[in-house]
């Protein structure tokens, strides 16, 4: 039957190039499918077995595309020390960057968190002069060269810094060159990614919850927290994921504004650039690690939330 | 529960009857004492509400009204949801125009019910009163009465996606319940349900309603829940009072071209010269009430009998002349639109419609039995 079919048609496209319509009539069914979508060039056989019709200008620049994205992540791992990665996992000093650095990504999500999401919803639910130019500035360290940020934050809180010196004068508080600096570093880098999806988010949530919560009773802030957030959970959710692993991989910021002492800044970025100067070996288990992390967490937001939001 | 006892009662003295110009009619409940006494006025871009309401306590108000009339801003601004920008509100002889919602005596059933969906049935019914104080426990045991008394003991420990449209509408029910309010608001209660089910819920919701004791303000567009559920109809158009009075007399005595829409009548507005009524455009409709000066005349489309020829006899000088514009089939009866010099809409069996041979475009002769035809003063 399907061959029969599919002979008509190509007898069809093949002879009559020159009424479109007639094989559709003639040969009717899904059959007719193959040089319809085939176009202009069903006259030739080949080009009728590609069913979904790439064209190779497209098809072409787009492997390229993916063997430029996975190649080095193959490379990486073809190129990786196997055996001696025990011993150099087991050194003290990887350990204390990765811990350093799963704790100060952890600490600057949190951070991020407890101010990311009220601004968050500042910017989805309150209306106000200047909105926009607010949300334009919320999302200026998403484009901004993290360098820059360091610079901007060693201007602000730096021992001479705008605010950093009443800091230091006042309550003797010194962030820069400090674990708290990494926080602060990977904070102002991570929390604009938080801020937008959680934004995001609250766009979409209908507000007349919040509505419905009022008429029953509850102020605005129990309106929130009660009503609001339990819903928006998912967007919130995902950009904290989102903010930790782009804490997680801060770097620029993170050595302009906090310096790179092993022990109290030197997190895993920092160890894999220095690591590669005189250990390369090092360099790379150190990434891999970082890799390894990166995607158990791309693994853990596909699963739960990003299917939801 | 908020406190709304007699000492704010001293502040409902001055401004009585500020609204009394929009009103459709005279207050014909005291609202000095307690229930609702309000002007709303709220303007949106051009669009300008302005509506005088007053409820005595246990009675339930409709707003009636076409989509875009106001009605859905006005309740808004009762909950607290939409400031006003003019008018007062008063309830139980306290202003309540500066208070937030969550401070207001007020509960509100949204048009598609809004339930909290991370909530459980009795976590949901149990949001007002731990919003307003009440322990965990007792809130919840609090909540499970409600339900009880909504026949949903069964469907407690559900989220709202595991219930039906008629059963999430007696949650939010008992949810706006729960608080206590001293004005229930209920939008569109019915227009989220389908026709079986929506015959059910009309029927149990009137009984609530009927067993509530202090002001319930209910907005439809359909007049059928108007009739069934209110105890007086308020008819909103373009943000103005048109219309009020009790179901009976607003599906009796439609004063605008909607209301009779909604209620189904022929209605024509002229000036009244005994069993007459002389229509704006010329026609002259004779009528089964003796009155004089400007009236409207309505009268069914049952009270139109059409004919192929014109009739000869007793109904021969009331027949007019008219083109079928439209046919419509209701149930076993044909409705036909008619235009001509009066414009008309008849119904007739669909036997009758057969015979006459009606098409779009065909003429027939129109006559309207002035036994039911009823002038009443405009």
């Amino acid at each position: 039957m399907t061959p029969a079919g599919a002979r008509a048609t190509g007898a069809a496209a093949g002879s009559g190039t020159a009424g479109p319509s007639a094989a559709p009539s003639r040969a009717g069914g899904p059959p007719a499918a193959g040089p319809r979508t085939g176009g202009p060039r069903a006259g030739r056989p080949g080009r009728r077995r590609v069913r979904g019709g790439v064209p190779p200008l497209l098809l072409l620049p787009a492997l390229a595309g993916l063997a430029f994205l996975v190649l080095p992540l193959v490379a990486l791992l073809l190129r990786a020390p196997w055996r001696g990665m025990p011993d150099l996992l087991a050194g003290a000093a990887v350990w204390q960057a990765l811990q350093l650095s799963l704790l100060c990504a952890t600490a600057a999500t949190g951070v991020s968190l407890v101010i990311g999401v009220p601004l968050a919803w500042l910017l989805a639910r309150v209306e106000f002069p200047g909105r926009r130019l607010l949300r334009a500035l919320v999302t200026l360290p998403l484009v901004l060269p993290p360098v820059v940020g360091g610079v901007a934050l060693l201007m602000a809180l730096g021992r001479n810094g705008v605010v950093g010196q009443w800091l230091d004068a006042w309550f003797g508080i010194t962030l820069p060159f400090t674990t708290a600096g990494v926080v602060v570093a990977e904070t102002f880098v991570a929390m604009p990614f938080l801020v937008i999806s959680v934004e995001g988010t609250l766009r979409a949530a209908d507000p007349r919850y919040e509505e419905a919560a009022q008429t029953l009773g509850a102020s605005r802030f129990t309106a929130f927290r009660r009503v609001t957030l339990p819903l928006i959970a998912p967007g919130v959710a995902a950009g904290a994921v989102l903010a930790w692993a782009r804490a997680l991989g801060e770097f620029g910021a993170t050595i302009t504004f906090a310096g790179n002492f092993p022990g109290t800044t030197q997190t895993m970025p920092l160890a894999v650039y220095l690591a590669l100067q005189n250990d390369p070996e090092a360099a790379i288990t150190l990434s891999l690690v970082l890799l390894a992390v990166s995607v158990a967490v791309l693994a853990g937001l596909r699963d739960r939330w990003m299917r939801s939001t | 529960m908020t406190g709304t006892a007699g000492g704010a009662r001293a502040t409902a003295g001055p401004s009585v009857g500020a609204g009394e110009e929009t009103a459709g009619g005279p207050g014909e409940t005291g609202a000095a004492e307690g229930g609702l006494d309000a002007r709303l006025v709220a303007e949106r871009g051009t669009f300008r509400l302005d509506v005088a309401l007053r409820a005595a306590p246990g009675e339930v108000v409709a707003l009636l009204g076409p989509n875009g009339s106001g009605k859905t801003t006005a309740l808004r601004a009762l909950a607290g949801l939409l400031p006003l920008t003019g008018g007062h509100l008063r309830l139980d002889g306290e202003d309540l125009e500066r208070r937030p919602p969550e401070s207001r005596p007020v509960g509100v059933v949204f048009q598609d019910y809004l339930l909290f969906p991370h909530l459980t049935a009795v976590d949901n019914v149990a949001f007002g009163p731990r919003c307003r104080g009440t322990a965990k426990a007792r809130a919840r045991a609090e909540a499970r009465a409600w339900l009880d008394r909504m026949g949903l003991a069964d469907h407690a420990g559900k989220k709202p996606r595991g219930l039906s449209g008629g059963q999430a509408q007696r949650v939010a029910l008992a949810r706006a319940l729960a608080t206590r309010p001293r004005l229930l608001l209920l939008d569109e209660p019915l227009a989220a349900l389908d026709a079986r089910t929506r015959l059910d819920v009309r029927a149990r919701l009137r009984h609530h309603l009927a067993g509530f004791e202090a002001v319930a303000v209910l907005v439809t567009h359909e007049p059928l829940d108007a009739m069934v559920l209110a105890d007086r109809v308020v008819v909103v158009e373009d943000g103005r009072v048109v219309q009020e009075g009790s179901p009976a007399d607003v599906a009796r005595r439609p004063r605008t071209d909607y209301v009779a829409r909604l209620v189904g009548l022929n209605l024509y507005r002229g000036e009244a010269r005994g069993h007459t009524v002389r229509v704006d455009g010329g026609p002259v409709i004779a009528t089964a009430d003796d009155l004089t000066g400007p009236a409207f005349v309505a009268f069914p489309p049952g009270a139109v009998t059409l004919h192929g020829d014109r009739p000869t006899g007793s109904g021969a000088r009331d027949a007019r002349r008219c083109a079928v514009a439209g046919l419509e089939s209701h149930g076993d009866l044909v409705r036909v639109d008619l235009t001509g010099e009066l414009p008309l809409v008849s119904d007739l069996t669909t036997v009758a419609a057969a015979e006459l041979d009606l098409r779009p475009g065909a003429t027939v002769w129109a006559v309207v039995d002035a036994a039911r035809a009823r002038a009443y003063r405009a």
